[in-house]
């Protein structure tokens, strides 16, 4: 895939390196800014390395392992991370804390939302969705021969934590929670139960593409509170914790704690950078669903909020 | 891995009753059962009994990785250093192949000089091609890097192919030196051979954290990692083809009054060129099989692109990068399989001729500097002779994806009751079985496996590394991961020794089998895993499946070999006295290939462990996916005793089926 033109970019780069000298600048080592492998990271970190670059800042995207990387964050050889989910990443990322070695650039604005999940066309098949109190009527529509006459709840890979097991127990649901190992293999089984119009039940995550391709809706339990998670006594059940559904999670940016004397200009604006799930679900869209390139949503995306992301870099 | 490489004592005595001691062992195993209650330790490893070696391993390595210091420098200032010395090469190669050379770093960079244009680059795969083997092979591997282009792989693939090309060389070097070293040292040599055992047999997840905070994180660890994964082939060949070199030929070299060094590099070294080849083309395949998880830890190109499209179930993508992985590998391995046929020229004769013309001298050379002076001077006019223009770039977009879907949609049930059918009856029965054993029984088997094929050393052997297994805790995935590579398996047998024996007896099916296993081989399995998921759901099943195919070819192409090398003065003589073909094959092909085949099964057995970790994306909950929790928890201690017990399985089955394979090729007569 090719992001952008080098030749042209490079120019421009050294351009805007030269005026960003006279703007009394900082070390004109590149940035380097891991990227991922989903689409809405990409357009996190292309929209925050097109800014620094504007600033004047030297930039480079180096591909790395979501959980990997911090070895790289923690010795310097990366700097900014900008998509650390609180749902999946949060043990890694306080685990990297602890160091001292790399820093909490605060939120992105975006809050994780994720969730049962089920296709519309369920609803028929289970009117009284998107009550959780539903599911156990529906917990046959839902099984397969495997888990039968359970329920079958995809769930995320165990990495993830969730407590999904936890909370089909605190809730007495019947169904059995299965865990996908990748996302990339949730999604497979919703696209292959979604060309059948099959029933399927699994962990879905937004800002992501799939919310915009599939209709479908979320499960609504009791909402979240903190008592939920930890106290047994709250809630329907007296006697278990997780009776209650999913927090909603912050993204947070990380980044190595060197850069902050390096390129304390660059820092200020990436603790700046704030977008929302709207904007961010949009360009996502345009770009897995409407095949349009990273580049050219990226550079729309900075024609319509110029004043905000000067802002970032004042 | 080969199992000739350890050397164990004569069999045991014939006249042991093996029946007896088995019929013991059996009953012991048995009566666990019956006194379940009053033994619960012996099914169960008790949790107080296992040993932190994990957290052992973590304080360890972090010692190592911030610890230690040789006093000028320390542990991690000297890995960096090694960094240092592989990437320079790396960023030659990236800038000719790929970047082209910049000034700068970063979105600063300049441009001073354009990378190699892609017509160069096809012409002088083809000149290589054609100076190795000829017309047909020029045009293979021209072929192969045109799909590249394209199909508009070619950045990515550039990338890639220049981290393969720089890794290579390292892993032949290193890989040869140490084959040296212990072909000299038979003391080296046998603390060598289970390092290597482990370099192949621990997947590469368990330990890529420590490898990136040592080395740095980017393509330098990626190739390192891959390095250590590929050499071992290389140094076991090494040994062997400088053990194969005749006696004569070292003596005549040792009368004309050569040093040791002369002796080594002058006379053996060359002798044993056409194997060391096959060593080089063993390290090329194997940097390649690792294109997919160098790409997860910065390596970019072609395996990230197919793990990329698949995330976003871009199934036509998928395949089209991971099908340019294949076209590399296969233009590689036959390039690097015709250069190790090809006899040495005779130099002298060969520039004696031409000593005054270069040109003449070096025909290959001279052309494919022509060919580069020239694309580059025309690309700075034609940009289209530089950079493969968009616009003609082909793609198969939604054919592939429209396949899987309409398979889905109209085959669904069909294949979800034959799923059921085996998940109901076979899978989860046999699963239950193994989990059910006592663990204590377990090590009695292996043990006594052990001492009937290989005496008690392979005894002590086999049941120390599975007491290991149990005394770290992970007792029951080591079942979960018996049973499904176990499994897969069985059913690669099943369907590889009938097409490995028909391609064995028609040439025509032979060739076809030659290239479906090739691709398979290096397919990367990610391809095929997403289609499997969307057909068959997560699940056991869905691991299997993929574990079955990629583990398919050691078996058909053992199988295939196997018979094809019957010597041919038996089979004459069974013709002679008036085989049937079946009888033919039944009573002397099969007998007296079943080593051979053995080894093949040995094989598989190893191609089905390595892709645990793999399927340990879908959703599996054995040691793979042990290795792969830690991974994303980065914690370094819990991946490499979860590596370890599965490289330590490998290593049982290798062991007692290498004692078996051996034996019974003495038996035939055959060694």
């Amino acid at each position: 895939m090719k992001y952008s033109n080098t030749i042209k970019s490079t120019i421009a780069g050294a351009a805007l390196a030269l005026m960003a000298s006279a703007a009394g600048a900082q070390s004109n080592d590149p940035i380097k800014l891991t990227i991922h492998d989903w689409t809405g990271q990409y357009v996190t970190t292309h929209i925050m390395g097109e800014v620094l670059k504007r600033a004047g800042f030297n930039i480079e995207y180096v591909q790395a392992d979501y959980i990997a990387q911090f070895a790289g964050l923690e010795t310097g050889d990366l700097h900014v991370a900008m998509e650390m989910w609180e749902t999946t990443g949060k043990d890694a990322m306080d685990a990297s804390l602890k160091t001292g070695k790399t820093i909490d650039l605060g939120e992105t604005g975006m809050g994780a939302k994720e969730e049962w999940w089920y296709p519309l066309y369920m609803k028929e098949k289970c009117p009284g969705l998107p009550d959780w109190k539903a599911l156990n009527a529906c917990a046959e529509v839902f099984s397969t021969p495997e888990t039968a006459p359970k329920g079958r709840y995809l769930g995320g890979p165990v990495t993830w934590g969730g407590f999904d097991d936890e909370r089909a127990e605190a809730l007495g649901l019947d169904y059995e929670v299965v865990h996908a190992g990748t996302d990339a293999a949730l999604f497979a089984e919703l696209e292959s139960a979604y060309q059948r119009k099959a029933p399927v039940l699994l962990w879905i995550y937004a800002p992501h593409w799939a919310v915009a391709k599939y209709e479908g809706e979320w499960v609504e339990f009791p909402e979240y509170t903190a008592d939920c998670y930890n106290d047994a006594a709250w809630g329907i059940n007296k006697e278990m914790k997780y009776d209650c559904g999913k927090p909603f999670g912050w993204i947070k940016k990380v980044g190595w704690k060197g850069g902050e004397a390096k390129w304390p200009g660059a820092y200020k604006a990436i603790r700046n950078f704030k977008v929302d799930n709207k904007e961010m679900g949009d360009m996502i869209s345009a770009i897995d669903l409407d095949g349009k390139k990273l580049d050219d949503v990226v550079d729309g995306w900075m024609k319509a909020n110029e004043s905000r992301w000067q802002a970032w870099i004042k | 891995m080969s199992s000739t490489a350890t050397s164990f004592e004569k069999p045991a005595e014939r006249s042991t009753n093996w029946w007896m001691i088995w019929g013991i062992a059996l009953a012991l195993v048995l009566i666990c059962y019956l006194i379940k209650d009053t033994i619960p330790w012996a099914f169960k490893y008790p949790r107080s009994w296992t040993i932190p070696l994990r957290f052992w391993i973590s304080d360890f390595m972090k010692w190592l990785m911030d610890g230690l210091d040789f006093g000028l420098f320390t542990f991690r200032e000297l890995t960096r250093a090694i960094a240092w010395v592989i990437e320079q090469p790396y960023w030659v190669a990236k800038s000719l192949l790929a970047s082209g050379f910049l000034n700068g770093r970063g979105s600063a960079a300049i441009e001073i000089f354009p990378r190699l244009p892609w017509v160069a680059v096809i012409g002088i795969v083809m000149l290589i091609g054609w100076k190795a083997g000829g017309r047909k092979l020029a045009l293979l591997a021209g072929g192969c890097f045109l799909y590249l282009a394209v199909f508009g792989q070619w950045d990515s693939a550039m990338t890639t192919l220049s981290s393969i090309v720089i890794s290579v060389p390292f892993g032949v070097m290193g890989g040869l030196l140490l084959g040296i070293a212990a072909f000299r040292s038979p003391r080296f040599n046998a603390a060598l051979t289970p390092i290597l055992d482990l370099m192949q047999t621990v997947p590469v997840f368990a330990y890529l954290v420590p490898i990136l905070i040592l080395f740095g994180f980017g393509p330098v660890s990626a190739m390192i990692a891959t390095i250590i994964y590929a050499m071992p082939p290389m140094v076991r060949i090494t040994i062997l083809g400088l053990q194969q070199v005749p006696e004569e030929i070292t003596e005549f070299g040792r009368m004309v009054g050569s040093s040791p060094r002369q002796l080594l590099w002058k006379v053996q070294l060359p002798a044993a060129k056409q194997t060391l080849m096959l060593g080089v083309n063993q390290v090329v395949m194997l940097s390649l099989n690792m294109v997919i998880i160098a790409s997860m830890i910065g390596a970019g190109g072609l395996g990230f692109d197919v793990l990329n499209a698949l995330r976003r179930l871009k199934i036509g993508e998928g395949i089209e990068a991971g099908v340019a992985i294949t076209l590399l590998a296969i233009a590689l391995d036959r390039l690097s399989q015709a250069l190790a046929k090809k006899p040495a020229p005779t130099s002298e004769a060969f520039q004696g001729t031409h000593r005054n013309n270069p040109l003449k001298a070096y025909p290959y050379l001279s052309a494919a500097i022509a060919l580069i002076i020239v694309t580059w001077a025309l690309g700075a006019f034609f940009p289209a002779i530089q950079i493969y223009p968009e616009s003609w770039e082909i793609t198969t977009g939604t054919f592939w994806g429209d396949m899987v879907k309409w398979i889905n949609i109209n085959f669904f049930d069909q294949l979800d009751a034959f799923k059921n059918f085996l998940l109901l009856n076979v899978m989860i029965p046999f699963k239950r079985f193994l989990l059910g054993l006592p663990w204590i029984g377990v090590v009695i088997l292996i043990a006594i496996a052990g001492a009937q094929l290989g005496g008690w050393r392979l005894a002590v052997l086999g049941a120390l590394l599975a007491i290991f297994i149990a005394i770290v805790g992970l007792w029951p995935k080591a079942m979960i991961t018996v049973y499904l590579c176990g499994l897969s398996v069985v059913i690669a047998c099943m369907i590889g020794i009938p097409i490995g024996i028909a391609a064995a007896r028609n040439e025509r099916l032979h060739g076809i089998v030659q290239v479906v296993i090739d691709t398979l081989q290096t397919l990367p399995s990610f391809v095929y895993l997403m289609p499997v998921v969307m057909l068959f759901r997560v699940g056991d099943f869905a691991a299997m499946l993929a574990v079955i195919v990629y583990a398919l070819t050691p078996i058909i192409r053992y199988t295939d070999h196997g018979i094809r090398n019957v010597p041919q003065h038996l089979i004459e003589a069974a013709t002679a006295t008036g085989c049937t073909k079946r009888q033919m094959l039944w009573k002397v092909q099969m007998p007296l290939a079943l080593p051979e085949i053995m080894l093949g099964l040995n094989q598989t057995i190893m191609m089905a462990l390595s892709m645990l970790v793999i399927t340990a994306l879908v959703g599996t909950r054995d040691l793979g996916q042990e290795v792969y929790i830690a991974l994303t928890k980065a914690d370094i201690g819990r991946g490499l005793v979860a590596g370890m017990a599965i490289a330590f399985i490998a290593i049982i089955a290798d062991r007692l089926i290498g004692a078996w394979s051996k034996r019974r090729k003495l038996e035939l007569g055959l060694e």
